[in-house]
């Protein structure tokens, strides 16, 4: 392995998974706070940053390759297409 | 996505992992489908879909959430003591993780017990009678945690087995791309799980 | 071969392993080796899906029941459908040619994960053996056409099930190839070559690699749905229990449109590489040609919606869908183009790959002529579900993948095996078969669009003719298929010994020896220029 390699520290993994449970208790109230039809929307806001910090620093997108980091934004990307345009269907029916 | 014996490159690793998010973006794509069926039905029956996710029980799926997230960061460390050169604390940072992996999955198992009790599963007389958005609903919750269930299963396996690497000494400080692949398998377990909560306990 | 003087090196078909005899093929992680596994199996599957088809042909010789009764009829169509789509056509060219050659055209030793390349084999075949149990086992064979449609999918007593996991593990043995191919050309092109200095064909199965890992999990979700339907009563199809006939097809077409692009795409790698070496030109705008592929491959994703015109999708749908269903024609064109150019002005060779590939032009060129036809939507209404249908894609699958096929085997032949097949021969079984595919398929475009539907046991006295010429054209071509595979079989030991260069090619396939040794290269090359450069002939 090339020397460069990146070793995250305990503490850092820590502070992630404490902004994790912080975000997982944010998710949680919103629910009981009633924002109507923007709940669905929110709790998906906030899982997306959960799933961003996941990415980022467990599973070290911070230091990868540039194509990986694109791969994954893109596979992201292409599946929002998919689902849009099949809503293109179901929406205008 | 482990095999890595080409001659040219007998230790490619950046290849190795490569090979393991392309994996991982067909296991994404997979779990899309169900996302993609999920988006149209939740459309069409957002009111059932309300009502339904009411007998979920947001506390456990709130429980389950939490010991995934602990889970992904022992399994994050792990490969830092690996790093680090220290195989006793990855073992058992390994070990922790199946643990609540193990956890987790009792929560499924009295999850879903209960939920079969008040004879709620798919087929079932109960089931046929509610609304169509709330059987659609059920269907959904048991073919997303069903399958997601699978994945920790396999999840657990490839930590097993990684334990019993670092034993022999076949995962060490400058070669574990074993253990850094199931690691980022178990993250993908992980990352489902967070859309997953969301969708089918927080709708209430 | 070995006591050939010619050669100083042991080829990969004589090397020994760790294993031997049999078990040296079977347990083999060589590439090329595998290759040829792939290659004999699909030979296999291709052979028997063909006779079905002709069986197919025959029934429709005349009205009425002829040789079987309706529901055999139905059986023949989904089983003949299925092996060909998902054994044949699907993996066919990657698998083949692309294990075989890919690691040589980008001068490597073997793929990024030559066990996981065995292992994909053996996943295959285990789909396969399904594929074909689901013809004997249970409840008679799956009659649901190889699109499993719901609802009938999920209610038909055939074995559907059985199918649909056939269909599911080969998608899996897909994936598997298509992630071995991306890391392949990513990690272990040779020192020197950049990624325009790499051949077209790699490229090809580059962008065809991509499809494979991002729509093939569709369906294996799609496909378990159907299974969780069928067996737990989980209705995501079933309008009575809520569900949306319609959204199965969504998920399928999701994956089996960009299908189409996994079989089409490197079909145009291999006549790529085939035009400038027949040509002894460079290939005219390798540029093009790159971006076209990637074109193909992005945008086919996007028009699965074409196969649904008339199921009463909404009418932006169907507008986007149309739109960009006329958009892919585009770098489909640019293609075509570029390869009439590449011929143009060089000094052509009209060899049997060259035959076969100029063929392939004239094919592909009907069917996507076709194809935008039934891209439109108010054309679309009046076709829909017609033999119109039928002989579009079969133009397009089988005289596009199934001709690029022939032009491929027919090209790397030498350097597989070392060995020279009779050309006269192969240009005589070319001929009859140009002529025995042209002849089964065309009638059919035409009593589709006098109205008769795909699919149907009996028809109309009106569709006789039409019917009977195609029966005719099925037997000229099975006739064509047996002559080239006697060809290539008989020759195979017996045929005179190839050069390591018969064709003059300059890609690096064509610098190493025939058949190549256990490890492609003794050294690996280093690329210091653009492929495709041939050296003027005083």
């Amino acid at each position: 392995m090339e020397n460069k390699t990146h070793i995250s520290s305990y503490e850092s993994h820590g502070r992630v998974l404490i902004s994790l449970l912080l975000l997982t208790m944010l998710s949680v109230l919103v629910t009981w706070m009633e924002f109507g039809v923007f709940t669905i929307a929110v709790a998906l806001t906030v899982a997306s940053v959960k799933a961003f910090i996941v990415l980022t620093w467990f599973m070290h997108l911070k230091f990868e390759s540039n194509f990986i980091r694109w791969m994954v934004a893109g596979v992201f990307v292409l599946f929002t297409l998919v689902l849009i345009i099949t809503f293109i269907d179901y929406f205008f029916r | 996505m482990t095999q890595t014996a080409n001659h040219a490159h007998p230790t490619d690793n950046e290849g190795g992992k490569m090979g393991m998010w392309i994996f991982l973006f067909t296991e994404l794509f997979l779990f899309g489908g169900l996302f993609l069926v999920y988006a149209v039905f939740r459309a069409k029956y957002s009111d059932d879909f309300h009502k339904a996710a009411y007998e979920l029980d947001a506390l456990i799926g709130t429980l389950n959430t939490v010991i995934l997230l602990v889970s992904s960061m022992t399994v994050a460390m792990s490969i830092t003591a690996i790093q680090k050169g220290s195989k006793k604390l990855a073992i058992k940072l390994l070990l922790t993780t199946i643990f609540l992996a193990i956890v987790f999955m009792v929560n499924k198992y009295f999850e879903w017990h209960h939920k079969f009790d008040i004879k709620v599963y798919p087929g079932s007389e109960v089931l046929q009678n509610l609304e169509r958005g709330e059987l659609l609903f059920f269907g959904l919750y048991y073919m997303m945690t069903g399958l997601h269930a699978l994945h920790v299963i396999i999840g657990m396996i490839l930590l097993v087995i990684c334990i019993f690497k670092i034993k022999s000494g076949h995962i060490i400080s400058n070669r574990y791309l074993l253990l850094e692949n199931s690691g980022l398998y178990w993250h993908l377990v992980d990352l489902i799980w967070i859309f997953l909560f969301p969708l089918l306990y927080l709708l209430t | 071969m070995s006591k050939n003087e010619k050669y100083s090196h042991e080829s990969y078909l004589e090397y020994q392993g760790k294993y031997k005899g049999i078990w040296g093929w079977l347990f083999s992680t060589d590439h090329k080796r595998i290759g040829l596994l792939y290659l004999y199996s699909i030979a296999f599957f291709f052979v028997v899906a063909a006779i079905l088809g002709l069986l197919i042909r025959i029934e429709l010789i005349a009205p009425g029941p002829t040789i079987m009764d309706a529901q055999t009829y139905n059986g023949l169509f989904t089983v003949h459908g299925i092996i060909m789509i998902f054994i044949v056509v699907i993996p066919g060219l990657g698998a083949v040619f692309g294990n075989f050659f890919l690691p040589i055209m980008i001068g490597a030793k073997d793929v990024a994960f030559p066990r996981l390349n065995l292992l994909s084999w053996y996943i295959f075949i285990l789909g396969a053996i399904l594929a074909v149990a689901s013809q004997f086992a249970g409840g008679g064979a799956p009659d649901t056409g190889w699109t499993f449609y719901v609802p009938y999918s999920s209610t038909s007593s055939t074995n559907v099930i059985f199918a649909l996991t056939a269909a599911f593990i080969l998608g899996f043995s897909s994936i598997l190839t298509g992630i071995n191919f991306i890391v392949t050309i990513h990690r272990l092109r040779a020192p020197g070559m950049g990624w325009f200095k790499m051949p077209l064909f790699p490229w090809s199965l580059y962008a065809t690699a991509w499809i494979q890992v991002l729509a093939t999990p569709i369906v294996g979700i799609t496909l378990l749905m159907v299974i969780a339907e069928r067996v737990l009563q989980i209705g995501f199809f079933d309008p009575a229990l809520g569900g949306d006939p319609l959204l199965f097809q969504h998920l399928f077409w999701i994956y089996s449109h960009p299908a189409v692009y996994i079989m089409i795409l490197p079909a145009m790698g291999v006549v790529t590489e085939i035009f400038p070496t027949f040509s002894q030109k460079p290939v005219f705008g390798y540029g093009a040609i790159v971006i076209s592929s990637i074109a193909i491959a992005a945008v086919g994703y996007f028009v699965w919606g074409h196969h649904m015109f008339t199921t009463g999708i909404s009418y932006w749908s169907r507008w986007f869908f149309s739109f960009l269903t006329f958009i892919v024609a585009i770098p489909s064109a640019i293609k075509v183009f570029n390869w009439i150019s590449t011929m143009y002005g060089g000094s052509i060779d009209l060899k049997t790959p060259l035959l076969y590939a100029i063929s392939f032009i004239f094919l592909f060129m009907i069917g996507g002529f076709t194809g935008l036809t039934l891209g439109a939507l108010a054309t679309n209404v009046h076709l829909h579900d017609t033999s119109f249908v039928v002989a579009h894609f079969h133009y397009i699958i089988f005289g596009g993948m199934g001709f690029a096929f022939f032009a491929g085997i027919h090209y790397w032949y030498p350097k597989m095996y070392g060995r020279m097949y009779n050309i006269k021969l192969a240009n005589i079984a070319w001929g009859v078969l140009f002529t025995g595919f042209n002849v089964l398929y065309f009638p059919l475009f035409i009593i589709g669009i006098q109205g008769m539907p795909r699919r149907y046991f009996d028809y109309l006295e009106q569709f006789h003719t039409g019917h009977f010429i195609s029966t005719i054209g099925a037997i000229i071509l099975i006739i064509g298929i047996f002559m080239m595979l006697f060809n290539l079989i008989y020759y195979r030991h017996r045929g005179a010994v190839a050069p390591s260069n018969p064709w003059k090619g300059v890609t690096l396939e064509w610098q190493i020896e025939s058949p190549p040794t256990h490890e492609n290269f003794e050294e690996i090359p280093e690329i210091k220029t653009p492929p495709y450069l041939f050296k003027k002939e005083s």
